[in-house]
């Protein structure tokens, strides 16, 4: 039963089928090698790789939500970045919240940054941040309450095109300079750091990395079985159908703006998830995350890996980001250039990125 | 309030009994002294037009005679300034809006085909279908036996069963054209409307198209706007020529093709 329901889920989609098996198989080794491998010996992989990896597959995931938008619906989004940011907040008040009497001020309710700022008590929306239940219905509910607001007000205007994603720029650019305000109360410019603890876990301890690597390993696998469960039912078919001809969809009888509606919601829900998994395993949240840049670069990921199929979205993200991660230790001037000329370098030459150059390969050799 | 944003947002709408039309009296469409102004040009003039249930029915009209007027006061596109349009004995036309009007019986095809480019035939005849599309319920939604049984129903009648699993943007034009009435078909109406269906059509393909026409009548009824004098020959059995907004002639072909005002308006000018 379990495994023909996901036998369905694939539907003799081999690279969903690859993609995960990568995913289980990181799943299984990265640990292994990190904890029973002893250090010094070749194999053994350092829990800054862990780390690396890690932040990686949260890329991966935001990655995979703006693909559900843009490849499957047409909905560009340059602003996705601004519910993965929400996402990390609600995760970062939280950790905030859990350093308690360890802070510089030793303040057992406030955290340092509002001592700082000569605040007497905590604001409303800080009230309840430290209980994990409520933190983690944050990390889906602010983003996703966002997301309802703007899509509702988007969608129903029958706002599209390069119009939309103009806007979604200005949403996440206006998030950027609201935060960087100390008024506001998110720890402003430098945001929010110094964490100590998850649950409990020390987050200093490589074991603590491990087990938030797994977690976001599992919230990968999940986002991406539920974004293909969506693709692969008559819902998918919808938003395809609005993609393609969207006045000819509303002709036949479906409410445009609801679908629309829906799959954004959900996207920006799934972004703020890989949102509140980055944070942790980074060790801060800033205003930066909110900046229009970091949107536009999860788009290249998308278009890198091959816009939608979801997997090429998430290997589109990982490879950049390695190739960042590279460039920007190597040859730091470089690497915007690098990203530009990637870009264009996509657009021209493979449309369908990655994924569709290796189906075009096999296509050929078969 | 709230209650009906939140049922709006999730689709569900205030959805009642879908109307059905009353044919008892063998008429399915009335027109009655439509009169549409467009700045003062009067593109339909105290129009008179009754359909009967199960008709074939032409249009033809030269350039500016009100046929996409007429379509478009119909479906709901277009509001006239005077005048009354009821489908059957009971649904009064002007009182509803475009989706109402579709949902009630009244499938209208343009002359543009658009299909699902990137989506098999089968899955075009499937989004067509008719039935409740709230988000939520296509998402889980499965297709029942039954539901399967009337997409190939209609595959067969459209000949496209063989080509049902290629992708629609890979189809002919008049493949094309034909899966439109296809989709068409799926929302199951009462009454068709069909825009210029040959147009940049092949002989073979405009011959089918006839032979489709002519089979979709009799269950339903079909009103075909055309130009192509030869095709209107083949399927109609009463031709409507419209003038300058308003009933020219109506009749037979031959009745029609020699009225000496027919000829006036086709030839004289």
């Amino acid at each position: 039963m379990k495994t023909s329901f996901i036998n369905r889920l694939l539907q003799s989609d081999r690279g969903s089928g690859i993609f995960l098996g990568v995913l289980l198989l990181a799943a299984i080794l990265v640990p292994l090698l990190n904890l029973a491998v002893p250090e010094g010996s070749a194999l053994h992989v350092p829990t800054y790789t862990v780390t690396l990896l890690g932040k990686y597959l949260c890329y991966a995931l935001l990655a995979i939500a703006v693909d559900l938008v843009w490849g499957y619906c047409g909905i560009l989004s340059l602003g996705h970045t601004a519910f993965f940011a929400l996402g990390g907040y609600a995760m970062g008040m939280y950790l905030m919240r859990q350093i308690g009497t360890r802070g510089v001020y030793g303040n057992p309710i406030l955290p340092d940054f509002m001592v700082f700022l000569n605040w007497k008590e905590l604001p409303w929306f800080w009230h309840g941040m430290n209980h994990f239940p409520l933190a983690m219905l944050m990390v889906v509910l602010a983003p996703g309450v966002l997301a309802f607001v703007f899509g509702w007000l988007a969608f129903r205007s029958r706002v599209t095109g390069v119009y939309l994603s103009i806007i979604t720029q200005a949403l996440t650019y206006a998030l950027m300079l609201a935060f960087f305000r100390n008024e506001m109360g998110f720890g402003g410019n430098n945001g929010l750091t110094d964490f100590k603890d998850l649950l409990g876990f020390d987050l200093q301890k490589g074991s603590t990395h491990v087990a938030l690597f797994l977690a976001t390993v599992i919230a990968l696998a999940l986002g991406f079985l539920a974004c293909r469960y969506i693709v692969n039912s008559r819902f998918g078919r919808v938003i395809e159908a609005v993609r393609d001809a969207e006045s000819r969809a509303r002709f036949i009888g479906y409410k445009v703006e609801s679908y629309k509606l829906w799959l954004w919601v959900f996207s920006a829900m799934l972004a703020g998830i890989a949102g509140a998994l980055y944070v942790p395993q980074i060790g801060i949240i800033n205003p930066g995350e909110f900046a229009p840049l970091n949107s536009i670069e999860v788009v290249v990921w998308v278009a890198v890996g091959g816009r939608g199929t979801l997997y090429g979205a998430a290997l589109g993200a990982v490879l950049v980001n390695y190739a960042k991660t590279y460039l920007t230790a190597a040859l730091p001037e470089v690497w915007l250039y690098a990203l530009g000329g990637l870009f264009v370098l996509v657009t021209l030459l493979l449309p369908q990125g990655i994924v569709g150059l290796l189906r075009k390969l096999r296509k050929q050799s078969s | 309030m709230t209650a009906r944003l939140i049922d709006r947002a999730l689709g569900r709408g205030i959805r009642s009994q879908p109307l059905k039309p009353d044919v008892s009296h063998n008429i399915i469409l009335y027109l009655e002294d439509i009169t549409v102004s467009f700045d003062g040009f009067r593109a339909l003039n105290a129009l008179n037009l009754y359909i009967e249930a199960g008709e074939l029915r032409c249009i033809i009209g030269p350039n500016g005679a009100g046929k996409t007027t007429m379509m478009d006061v119909i479906t709901g596109k277009t509001r006239p300034d005077a005048g009354s349009a009821w489908f059957g004995q009971t649904i009064d036309l002007l009182a509803m809006r475009e989706p109402a009007i579709a949902e009630a019986g009244i499938g209208r095809k343009f002359q543009k085909p658009t299909v699902f480019g990137s989506h098999t035939v089968f899955e075009n005849l499937e989004l067509a279908m008719a039935g409740d599309k709230s988000p939520w319920k296509i998402l889980f939604a499965k297709l029942s036996g039954e539901q399967l049984g009337r997409i190939e129903q209609v595959l067969e009648t459209i000949g496209l069963t063989h080509e049902r699993d290629r992708d629609a943007g890979s189809l002919s034009h008049g493949q094309k054209q034909w899966l439109e009435i296809g989709m068409l078909l799926m929302q199951d109406p009462q009454l068709l409307l069909v825009d210029e269906p040959v147009a940049g059509m092949t002989p073979q393909e405009t011959e089918r198209t006839a032979e489709l026409l002519v089979s979709l009548a009799g269950q339903r009824s079909v009103v075909v706007v055309e130009h192509d004098m030869d095709f209107v020959r083949s399927i109609a059995r009463k031709v409507t020529v419209l003038h300058e907004g308003s009933v020219l002639a109506e009749g037979s072909i031959d009745q029609v093709q020699n009225d000496q005002k027919v000829v006036e308006v086709y030839l004289g000018e």
